[in-house]
């Protein structure tokens, strides 16, 4: 069977290659619509997965975001709260300030208010029980009402305080009460029977908890927030930011554009391509060795951490920056070069606004990485017990991640659903950063 | 020197196919006049090479002022090559080697003083492809004009890329829109914006690297007027593929093969009494 008869042949007779090609076709757009099949299984998969993902973490940390309170009728006379007349009278007057109110037993007044709601309850061991009904945090709270309007004094005041995170938890769930067995909680019967008295004359009230994101880190579930490690994160990326940008960027440029091809570039570029590969908590100990133990940086700051980071978000920064420059079509740079403009005004002013949108693409997926990272920080004291809100980059501090490390290794159920929630604040965090990223990538990209 | 017309070729071997063997044998020496009273610009003897091989054997050819020199030839014969030296666009091309003499009024152009900055600002390119910045219209053509700080302020920039976009011919067409991106425009006129932003700078030569190859006969016909008229204070080179536009625009023809350069001539001479065979059995559309 030869092409060229077909030339020759009447045009009704198809030629055997026509037949040929006709015979196959089936089987070629058989094969077609299976890997499309393929790639909707697979894609089916994984969004299925996210799903799941998602649905477990938001559906779990959900009622983190929520806080049980209790109304409670507060003495708040200055026997219950132990503070001497004269003090009292002084800083009413204003000739005192507010802050020596600080010492007063405000937790006398709290126990007192639950002794009057439950006067029932008498023994040590039964009225220890009922104090536990409220949060230890509680009396802070009091403290700073009280503070704020030292008028208060020797009135009574119907407060709301926030509970204990067992009750709380108990709460809101929205279960009934009365219902409720011990099983389900470490609470005991008596507990469980005064909440439910006090769940029956709306004595509870679920808010959005906003101790959540007011507080760091804390022993007692209802006191724990985020707000520690989410600066903390946030000084750690913007140290990483600082410096590997900068690094990196300039580094791609003169890689890409200005250094002659030779056996040392050959070498830099095949290490950099490694330390991309380098398991990351390897940059922890390097982290730990020179700048902790040679340079006496402090531990478990910011600073430190954000070093380390930007060690292992160069590569990543570089390798994709490199490949924007080299993406930029050579006839820009001709045309510029054409016009006599010197090496630099033409990385400068053409390629460099043309790579942008590729750098800051790069530049995201190093930074989230970074933001996901938790071993190499392990390494440099990140990982410690942080309560105070770090105030500047030297100040100890432990980021999201280990925050959820944390969070997860805690023995108290309420935990639970901070570690969730915790990933929700830390998913909200990347979604923030890659959203300023499409937008700055879309401001480049209209330069086109 | 090749400024001797070699004895002319036997015209025995006309209706044979010339094999590349023949061919290499046959240029020996360039066939008409490569000089011109007071060139602009010269190039003695020039070799190229890239790396171990050679793209330009011995090449000599002068541009005058106010003329349009064409460069015709096969493709990959050196015309490129031959024409991004002029400006030294090859230095960016790490393995390319150029010898021989060239220079620019005289000034060395691969010499130790001239500076490849101040070089491509005296003798400007216009590239095959249309390559506007992806800036606006206006900047585009102030480009050059900033870099170089040829404009004191605002009113004699305006004035620069006014008057660059009217002798290119863009003006009228862009004049309410030239804050709108460069890359918008079509191809004829995106490649009227590079001749802009090229004479912009107020070059001495212009080199023109198949200026029309991406463009349509209408756009084509308005680049090549606009060549015509551009010549009047420049000194151009252009290469070309296309022989009807090499007669149309040029005053002097110049044929590359296998990176020699075969004949040199007045426009008219090549194309109607061509002295070489190979000459001859290109431009009847024999090769190449």
């Amino acid at each position: 069977m030869s092409v060229e008869s077909s030339h020759t042949a009447a045009p009704a007779q198809p030629s055997p290659a026509t037949a040929h090609v006709k015979a196959g076709l089936a089987r070629r757009y058989a094969a077609e619509k299976r890997f499309r099949l393929y790639g909707i299984i697979a894609i089916g998969a994984s969004l299925a997965f996210l799903a799941m993902l998602l649905i477990s973490i938001v559906s779990k940390g959900l009622p983190a975001f929520s806080q049980t309170f209790i109304q409670l009728d507060v003495p708040l006379d200055i026997d219950t709260l132990d503070i001497d007349a004269e003090t009292a009278e002084a800083v009413q007057e204003g000739s005192l300030p507010a802050s020596e109110l600080r010492r007063a037993n405000y937790n006398g007044a709290i126990r007192e208010a639950l002794r009057e709601r439950f006067p029932d309850v008498s023994g040590r061991s039964d009225r220890r029980a009922l104090y536990k009904l409220v949060s230890t945090g509680a009396q802070y709270d009091l403290a700073r009402i009280v503070m704020d309007d030292p008028s208060l004094l020797g009135q009574r005041q119907t407060l709301w305080l926030p509970t204990d995170d067992e009750i709380g938890a108990l709460v809101k769930r929205g279960a009934d009460l009365t219902q409720a067995d011990t099983l389900s909680t470490r609470l005991d019967d008596k507990s469980i029977a005064w909440a439910a008295d006090l769940d029956a004359n709306n004595e509870f009230d679920v808010r959005f908890n906003t101790t959540f994101f007011k507080n760091g880190d804390s022993r007692e579930p209802e006191l724990a927030g985020i707000r520690a490690a989410l600066v903390g994160s946030a000084y750690t990326l913007l140290i990483t930011f600082l410096l590997s940008f900068p690094v990196a960027v300039a580094s791609a440029i003169y890689l890409e554009e200005f250094a002659p091809q030779n056996r040392w570039t050959d070498l830099v570029e095949v290490n950099i391509n490694n330390l991309a590969a380098v398991p990351s908590i390897v940059f922890g100990l390097l982290g730990l060795a020179v700048f902790i133990n040679f340079f006496h940086l402090p531990r478990s700051a910011p600073v430190v951490g954000g070093i380390v980071l930007s060690l292992m978000t160069l590569p990543t920064i570089i390798i994709s920056s490199r490949a924007a420059l080299k993406s930029v079509p050579p006839s820009i740079r001709e045309a510029a070069r054409g016009l006599g403009a010197s090496e630099l005004q033409v990385v400068f002013h053409h390629v460099l606004p043309l790579a942008m949108p590729g750098i800051l693409t790069g530049t995201i997926i190093g930074l989230a990485q970074a933001l996901g990272e938790t071993a190499p920080l392990l390494m440099i004291g990140m990982v410690a017990f942080i309560v105070d809100i770090p105030q500047g980059i030297t100040d100890s501090a432990t980021v999201l991640p280990v925050q959820v490390y944390l969070w997860a290794d805690s023995p108290e159920r309420a935990f639970t659903e901070k570690t969730s929630a915790a990933i929700m604040v830390l998913l909200a965090f990347l979604i923030v950063m890659n959203a300023v990223a499409v937008m700055l990538r879309k401001r480049f990209e209209r330069r086109w | 020197m090749n400024d001797i017309l070699s004895p002319p070729v036997s015209r025995a071997g006309l209706h044979e196919e010339p094999t590349a063997n023949t061919v290499l044998q046959e240029i020996k020496a360039t066939v008409g006049t490569a000089t011109v009273e007071n060139p602009k610009m010269q190039a003695r003897n020039v070799d190229v090479h890239y790396g171990e091989k050679q793209a330009i054997f011995d090449v000599s050819l002068d541009i005058g002022n106010n003329e349009v020199v064409a460069m015709i030839g096969p493709s990959g014969c050196g015309k490129s090559t031959f024409l991004r030296c002029l400006n030294r666009m090859n230095d960016s091309i790490p393995s390319c080697r150029v010898s021989g003499e060239m220079s620019l009024d005289g000034e060395d152009l691969y010499g130790p003083d001239l500076d490849p900055v101040l070089l491509r600002a005296r003798v400007g390119m216009v590239f095959q492809k249309p390559n506007p910045f992806a800036k606006s219209i206006y900047d585009n053509v102030a480009y050059g004009p900033r870099i170089h700080g040829l404009a004191g302020n605002r009113g004699e920039l305006d004035e620069i890329v006014t008057e660059s976009l009217k002798r290119a011919g863009l003006f009228d067409e862009v004049k309410d829109r030239l804050d709108a991106p460069g890359t918008g425009l079509s191809g004829g006129q995106q490649q009227r914006l590079c001749i802009a932003r090229t004479i912009a700078v107020s070059p001495e030569v212009i080199l023109m690297d198949e200026p029309c190859s991406a463009l349509d006969p209408i756009a084509t016909a308005r680049i090549e007027e606009l060549i015509d008229e551009l010549r009047q204070n420049y000194a151009i080179a252009i290469v070309t593929h296309s022989m009807q536009q090499a007669a149309r625009v040029s005053q002097r023809t110049a044929y590359f093969h296998l990176g020699k350069l075969v004949e040199v001539n007045d426009t008219n001479s090549v194309f109607t009494n061509p002295q070489h065979e190979l000459t001859e059995n290109y431009i009847t559309g024999r090769f190449g």
